[in-house]
């Protein structure tokens, strides 16, 4: 870049900074009603006007440092949490992340104006150089606020993954000495480590002897699944349970047989019932309807 | 052959992650039902598509999976493509022995996948990648399969 060019950059920014600052209220108070700043207003509109104050400000420091087009510029430091905030609350709210960027948009319209009326005040400024200025600067406002939905939202998926790990897999106490585990959904690799961890775990606890790994919820049955369930079977028998594995419905039963898997070594039973029953009569624990057929009570 | 009726729309997945695989298991499961495939038949090819999508991702190093839904007079069919740019495979007869394996797996993907569908193809060279592709149709009209009638 030629250096008058550089020198003219530099002052439409400082420039850009000026007006900003000079505007702080006028622009803040005007944004407090879009409907970016309106998801921070809670209580009275001057939380969001201070919101808005306060990237202004922020966009201030960022024009005055001269990185107009840095999205990584320290001036957005201070509130990328709170753009954060406010581009999550709108997604809440049903919009794409193409509406919030539409809508971070309409915000220069309202400093493009303010900075016109300047314009007419002392008509020696050089207001074009200053206009492109704030264009590129909105521009990168709109990144920022993107920038920080996104990570929003990368953050929110892998925390839902961890609970999910950690939902999916209770372990459930039958009858004194027989453990249940329900599986849910995928059993990946990841998945069938904690299962296999919380069925030891719960074996030791509660001492049993029975332990049934119900298979209902999990819709597809492929070798690396069944490869699991056997490596689990195999560690509960080192432990003294017997594994029983249940929920084992038509069409995956008769894809297993097609697959070539062989899960002779596991016991297996069509539903949880059966399986039950089967811990229950190893136990030597008959369950028979009362013959008067009365309840007990 | 009978020419396609209606125009078939590919669709193109990736494969490079666990979640990826859940992904086109789902798709794959979707199509399935849209078409016509019965609680087995979709059991069956989701499964044979999870083995062959999980290849892609192990063997091949991540790539990608088609979904061509096939329609052929009144038979409806499925064909997934499952393509990587990985080492390839040297022998594919012996890749499609049961319990051969070289990723400490059970060694039933490739073997399994075949006997869970109608059609299964290999396209491989050693350090040039590989396309597996399958075909399944849905069972109600067997007699107007393309290439027979």
């Amino acid at each position: 870049m030629h250096v008058p060019e550089r020198a003219a950059a530099d002052s439409a920014a400082r420039e850009l900074a000026a007006f900003l600052e000079s505007r702080r209220e006028q622009i803040a108070q005007r944004w407090a009603d879009a409907p970016l700043f309106r998801t921070v207003f809670t209580v009275s509109r001057d939380e969001a006007v201070e919101a808005c104050k306060a990237v202004v400000d922020a966009l201030s420091e960022v024009a005055s440092s001269g990185r107009l087009e840095s999205v990584g510029a320290p001036g957005f430091g201070p509130v990328r949490e709170q753009l954060g905030h406010m581009a999550a609350s709108r997604s809440r709210s049903g919009f794409t992340p193409g509406q919030i960027a539409d809508e971070a948009a309409g915000l220069r319209a309202v400093a493009v104006e303010l900075l016109h009326g300047e314009a007419q005040g002392p008509p020696e400024r050089e207001a074009p150089d200053v206009l492109l200025a704030l264009t590129v600067l909105m521009g990168t406002l709109r990144l920022v606020l993107m920038e920080t939905a996104v990570s929003a939202g990368e953050e929110l998926i892998a925390r839902q993954q961890l609970q999910l790990l950690e939902v999916a897999t209770p372990v459930i106490s039958l009858w004194d000495g027989i453990i249940g585990v329900p599986l849910i959904g995928t059993l990946d690799s990841a998945r069938s480590q904690v299962v296999m961890e919380s069925l030891l775990q719960a074996i030791v606890e509660q001492r049993a002897r029975y332990a049934i790994l119900d298979i209902t919820g999990v819709p597809t049955v492929d070798s690396l699944v069944a490869q699991h369930l056997m490596k689990t079977v195999a560690a509960a028998r080192l432990m003294g349970a017997e594994c029983i594995v249940s929920g084992i419905r038509p069409a995956i039963a008769q894809t297993i047989v097609h697959l070539g898997i062989d899960l002779s070594s596991v016991l297996t039973r069509s539903s949880l019932a059966d399986a039950l029953a089967y811990a229950l009569a190893r136990q030597g624990i008959e369950v028979f309807r009362r013959a008067d057929g009365a309840s007990p009570r | 052959m009978t020419p396609a009726s209606e125009p078939a729309t590919v669709t193109s997945l990736p494969i490079g992650s666990d979640a990826d695989l859940a992904w086109v298991r789902h798709q794959v499961r979707q199509f399935a039902a849209e078409l016509g495939f019965g609680l087995v038949q979709q059991t069956k090819i989701v499964t044979a598509a999870s083995e062959l999508a999980r290849n892609t991702l192990v063997h091949g190093g991540g790539g990608q999976a088609q979904i061509h839904p096939l329609h052929h007079g009144p038979a409806r069919g499925l064909r997934l493509l499952f393509t990587d740019t990985g080492p390839g495979i040297r022998d594919v007869e012996l890749a499609m022995t049961d319990g051969y394996t070289t990723g400490g797996g059970l060694g039933l993907g490739l073997s399994g996948a075949k006997r869970l569908v109608d059609e299964l193809s290999v396209e491989t060279e050693p350090g040039q990648g590989t396309v597996v592709t399958v075909v399944a149709w849905v069972t109600r009209a067997p007699a107007v399969r393309p290439g027979l009638g």
